[in-house]
């Protein structure tokens, strides 16, 4: 699908857990081809210190109701913002942006989301579900208030939840789970999340072979490739996150 | 229909919206939304003679109305400009501008010497005001004697529309505009971004990877509107006017002020139809003023 700027009606807003809200918005247009791990820039209004727009992953696309979900955490003045939109209201929306996940052709993936860095891989597992790749899915947060939608994941594969206080699932950090152990048995794992987490995971899996695919976060003032402002250093210089990612492979990134 | 056309030198723009170097990329970001060749030109991204990595990450601050960036130049040379970009957009029926840039006034001139050779570049920009490079870049643009010894030099080598772009962060503008004008300027562009800073007060440190950087947007406007008006009065040639335009509201106030052009920067990153949305409402603008020609509004500013 071509990049687009749509005016999309709200038609759902749900607080999932006290941090995050799931905003689903309607499209006036077909949304086909959006591939997982891309994102949308949002127009924040109503905020007067709000002045760029923001940007999220995708987090589910209904095709048929012709509809996107968003999976939003209260970070500040513009995400609050959002968080009080109601059902008919109308939010400006440019999408689908950057590269998006490659998944293999066939094998196991692992697919590993901390925090709001879960957001892109409901729809990420999905697609490997139709595309009959068997796919684990291991979600971890600080406590069971920022695991959500624990139903919805398992719909496409064998969902694993960690807390770091044992209040949802096992109790540890994600990359203590066993399934990490065994990551020779995937042809590519996926993770986003925190930074650190990311790293470690990145690091974890260094000798293996098995390619990580990493979504960053970088801040970003256009979405679209103009400002050069979201660069992150790679083998091939300074790239930016907003064309060329957000997915990277851990091993292109330096000081990686 | 009223009549759109500006000349700035002996080159006639089909109308008087550009948009800015550094945020309308070479143009092609932008083709997904709006019809390019729409408008009266564009100046592609700040271009030096060897490839640049531009400054770390973070390069970038969001303030409550503009943003502060200090990217640095990052670009892949006049070469990689010409061998492979160049083809990509030489085919926008609209003027294509090169923002040239460097550290030394050798640097300068060799941008310009490789440009001279493509037909379909009318008109290059000088930028003599970036504040995001250690060397050169605003450095020429803050005193008379280094702006108009860069702007002779170039103007030797470069025959067709040279513009040069000054810098805010200086103490007379006009004086800068007076001696890039006396060194053979067709026109000066106004202005580039204001010299700043950002704090994160929780982290204690700064914001920008280079500590300071450059303020652009709706916040800058008013400066840039009185800027542009003080230059107009001080020079002749054509003004282009800048700074912080988000509707074409903003772009008829710099008209007024004297400018001949504008061009759109920040504005690009909200809404990347701004640009042809401002043709569109400085023609229901002039619809609606009962005028003729745009002519009309450029320095009409009443007393
Ligand atoms: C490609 C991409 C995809 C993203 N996907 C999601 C998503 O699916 N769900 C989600 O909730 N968030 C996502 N984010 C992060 C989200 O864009 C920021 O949290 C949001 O812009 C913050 O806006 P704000 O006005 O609420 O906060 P601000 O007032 O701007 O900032 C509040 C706090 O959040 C931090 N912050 C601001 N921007 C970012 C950022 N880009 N990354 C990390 N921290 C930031 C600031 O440092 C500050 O401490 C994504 C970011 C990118 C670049
Ligand atoms: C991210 C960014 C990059 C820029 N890069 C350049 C550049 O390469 N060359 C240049 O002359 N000006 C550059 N500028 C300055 C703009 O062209 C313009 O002068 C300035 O932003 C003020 O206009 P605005 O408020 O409409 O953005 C840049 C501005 C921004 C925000
Ligand atoms: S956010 Fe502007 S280039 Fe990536």
């Amino acid at each position: 699908m071509k990049k687009t700027m749509l005016d999309m009606r709200v038609i759902r807003n749900k607080r999932l857990n006290p941090d995050h809200f799931l905003l689903e918005l309607a499209s006036p247009k077909p949304v086909s081809g959006i591939r997982p791990g891309q994102f949308a820039e949002v127009l924040v209004e109503n905020s007067p210190t709000t002045f760029l727009r923001r940007p999220f992953s995708i987090h589910f696309v209904n095709e048929e109701e012709k509809s996107v979900e968003l999976y939003i955490k209260r970070a500040g003045e513009g995400t609050r913002t959002l968080g009080y939109l109601e059902e008919g209201d109308f939010v400006n929306v440019i999408l689908p942006l950057g590269n998006g996940f490659a998944l293999p052709s066939s094998g196991k993936v692992l697919l590993i989301g901390g925090g709001c860095g879960v957001a892109p891989l409901l729809y990420l597992a999905k697609e490997a579900h139709s595309n009959h790749i068997d796919c684990d899915i291991l979600i971890g947060g600080k406590d069971k208030d920022q695991i959500s939608e624990s139903e919805r994941y398992s719909r496409y594969g064998r969902l694993h939840v960690m807390t770091e206080d044992g209040s949802c699932g096992e109790i540890g950090l994600v990359t203590q789970h066993p399934v990490v152990q065994r990551i020779n048995d995937f042809s590519a794992i996926y993770c986003c999340g925190p930074e650190p987490m990311m790293k470690a995971v990145a690091n974890m899996t260094r000798n293996s072979g098995v390619p990580v695919y990493v979504s960053l976060e970088n801040t970003m003032a256009c979405g679209i490739g103009a400002c050069l402002c979201c660069v992150v250093n790679t083998n091939k210089g300074n790239v930016c996150v907003c064309t060329d990612g957000p997915v990277f492979k851990s091993d292109v990134l330096s000081n990686w | 229909m009223a009549n759109l056309k500006v000349n700035i030198g002996n080159l006639e723009f089909k109308n008087p919206v550009l948009t800015a170097s550094g945020t309308f990329g070479f143009g092609l970001e932008f083709d997904d939304f709006i019809d390019v060749s729409a408008l009266g030109g564009i100046i592609v991204k700040g271009t030096t003679a060897l490839p640049r990595e531009g400054n770390p990450y973070p390069r970038m601050a969001e303030t409550s109305s503009g943003m502060i960036n200090a990217v640095g130049l990052q670009n892949k040379g006049v070469e990689h400009f010409i061998d492979i970009i160049y083809p990509l957009i030489k085919g926008y029926n609209t003027h294509v501008i090169v923002n040239v840039n460097g550290s030394t006034i050798e640097d300068y001139i060799a941008v310009t010497e490789k440009l001279v050779a493509l037909e379909k570049i009318p008109a290059i920009e000088l930028n003599i005001s970036c504040p995001n490079v250690k060397e050169g870049g605003m450095a020429f643009g803050t005193s008379c004697a280094s702006s108009s010894a860069v702007t002779a030099a170039i103007r030797k080598v470069w025959p067709r529309t040279l513009i040069v772009k000054l810098s805010p962060n200086v103490t007379s503008i006009a004086e800068i505009a007076k001696s890039v004008e006396a060194e053979g300027a067709d026109a000066v562009s106004l202005v580039n971004t204001f010299l700043s800073m950002a704090i994160n007060a929780e982290t204690r440190r700064p914001v920008l990877s280079t500590i300071t950087g450059g303020l652009s947007g709706p916040c800058i406007k008013p400066i840039a509107l009185r800027m542009v008006w003080q230059v107009a009065q001080a020079v002749k040639i054509p003004v282009i006017g800048l700074g912080g335009i988000m509707d074409a509201t903003d772009a008829i106030e710099f008209l007024l002020a004297g400018a001949t052009a504008v061009q759109v920067g920040t504005a690009n990153f909200i809404d990347p139809t701004t640009a042809v949305r401002i043709v569109e409402g400085i023609e229901e603008y002039l619809m609606r003023h009962n005028m003729e020609d745009v002519g009309q509004v450029i320095g009409g500013l009443g007393k």
